[in-house]
């Protein structure tokens, strides 16, 4: 019926999807090894009316056309993988990666996520898990008689135990990086999916080759700048509240005429 | 019936396509890099028996409005804004050379630079291809350095250089998927004035208060356009009663 009406409607779909993706960041904001988000806009296709050039009688062209905009659309929500603020826990589980990579984390059906919250565990196996109880890869067991855990910059993990003078050595921890870690897939419990936009992983040790290196005793928070996200509240808001004034303006506009015509 | 209704139809019509416009505008209010659209309408006259005194109204398009947009602070590195005048060159889906002023850039799985809509970043040799890499800047210039992969942080390299133009802004035309694009046969030459601003953004340039001033005007534009199509209506109505027998 009118081009304005549906325009409009893609005006306020868009900052609903901004709003939920602003909401999720700040609901995120103490959120270990978090990454905001950010919806990336773009105008939809223009429909050509009137071509420019076209002649408006035997001599004379008409000087320009009318493209008429569609609107807008969503085009990606994508995330932001900038380093989020080191915070010094003193749990010898914690770490942080300071710099690229991502700790690989195997899912109940057993593929492999890949996580920045480095909060890890051990469960009563001994076992390396996360939070919610996911093993950690490669996997490390710790004795039974485990007293301290240390983790060394570059992966290696010593465990004390009583009776032995020097340290054991129970395993490494690996990184894995990706050429495009944006194009990830989040999946919820600090877990991100290797897609075919984020190339393949490549593992590697911590430190080296442009991994980043481990810091124990330290986590990574949320990267969310939670002043950014307040104004950039206040601009979606607005945004929606002028698009939403242009329904109703469209909507009066056609009111009018049946108002004021056949009676 | 009186032509005035015909006159008064097509004044409400390009009315209500400029309110389309505008609504356009308003849904891209948070649209990165995007250049409002500007209407206008003409005066078309009708030319036919009797005085020339028909013109009917024709909207246009005049190309969008190119004023820069507010600058917004990201702090991610792959995001640019093109300083003052100037476009980014980028490969359109039809394999062509466009122009936009979205830097939201980002790297795909092959390595290439694209912006935020997908559209290849086009270097002074084609599409910009990037090896694994650790860190990566673009210069005010335009050039894109990395730390390859694994090499320490004095073994920078420099890729390529992003593909930045000034063309005349009367020869640029916005496609149907909201790309500028010049004349096919004569690409503008790369521009060295062209600056950019590294973890900034441009956003939209609408500006919402003039806006939904404009959207006002519109709406009462075809009020009154409407109400002449209801005088029309009311004259004829007249006249059929005078001649109406009995």
């Amino acid at each position: 019926m009118n081009h304005a009406l549906w325009i409009a409607k893609t005006g306020l779909d868009a900052q609903q999807t901004r709003m939920s993706v602003i909401s999720n960041n700040l609901a995120n904001v103490n959120t270990n090894g978090f990454k905001k988000g950010r919806a990336v806009f773009e105008d939809l296709i223009y429909q050509n009316v009137r071509q420019a050039g076209a002649q408006s009688s035997q001599d004379t062209q008409l000087p320009s056309g009318l493209m008429l905009g569609t609107g807008v659309r969503t085009v990606a929500t994508e995330k932001n993988f900038t380093q989020g603020n080191l915070v010094q826990t003193d749990n010898s589980l914690d770490v942080a990666i300071n710099g690229r990579g991502f700790l690989q984390i195997l899912t109940p059906d057993g593929t492999v996520g890949y996580s920045r919250d480095g909060s890890l565990k051990v469960d009563s196996n001994g076992r390396f898990v996360t939070a919610s109880g996911y093993e950690v890869q490669p996997g490390i067991v710790l004795p039974q008689n485990t007293q301290s855990v240390s983790i060394s910059a570059d992966g290696i993990v010593t465990a004390a135990v009583p009776g032995s003078v020097a340290p054991v050595q129970v395993g490494t921890l690996q990184l894995a990086d990706f050429i495009n870690p944006a194009g990830l897939q989040p999946m919820g419990e600090n877990l991100y999916m290797e897609t075919a936009a984020s190339g393949s992983p490549q593992v590697g040790n911590p430190g080296l080759n442009g991994m980043g290196s481990l810091i124990q005793g330290t986590l990574e928070g949320s990267n969310v700048n939670t002043v950014e996200e307040l104004v950039n509240m206040i601009e979606t808001q607005r945004a929606y509240e002028v698009n939403s004034k242009a329904i109703s303006t469209s909507d009066q506009m056609l009111q009018f005429v049946s108002n004021q015509l056949g009676r | 019936m009186d032509r005035m209704i015909y006159l008064a139809m097509t004044g409400a019509r390009e009315t209500m396509q400029a309110q389309a416009g505008v609504s356009h505008n308003l849904a891209n209010a948070n649209t990165t890099g995007f250049k409002a659209s500007l209407n206008h309408a003409q005066t078309l006259e009708v030319v036919g028996p009797g005085h020339p005194a028909r013109a009917y109204s024709m909207g246009m398009e005049r190309l969008a409005d190119l004023s820069p947009g507010p600058l917004q602070t990201t702090g991610r590195s792959l995001d640019v804004a093109v300083e003052g005048a100037g476009w980014i060159a980028v490969q359109a889906p039809d394999g062509g050379e466009a122009y936009t002023r979205a830097g939201d850039l980002r790297v795909d799985s092959l390595g290439r630079l694209t912006n935020g809509a997908g559209h290849p970043v086009m270097g002074e040799g084609g599409p910009i291809a990037l090896p694994p890499f650790e860190q990566l800047e673009i210069g005010r210039d335009g050039t894109v350095t990395v730390q390859p992969m694994g090499q320490p942080a004095n073994a920078l390299a420099v890729v390529e250089r992003i593909r930045l133009v000034n063309p005349d802004p009367a020869t640029l035309a916005r496609g149907e998927d909201g790309l500028m694009r010049t004349a096919p046969d004569a690409p503008p030459p790369a521009d060295a004035g062209v600056l950019l601003r590294t973890g900034t953004l441009e956003t939209s340039n609408v500006n919402t208060v003039s806006s939904l001033v404009e959207m006002i005007q519109l709406s009462r534009q075809f009020e009154v356009q409407v109400k002449m199509m209801s005088a029309a209506e009311d004259a004829d109505r007249a006249s059929a009663q005078l001649l109406r027998m009995s």
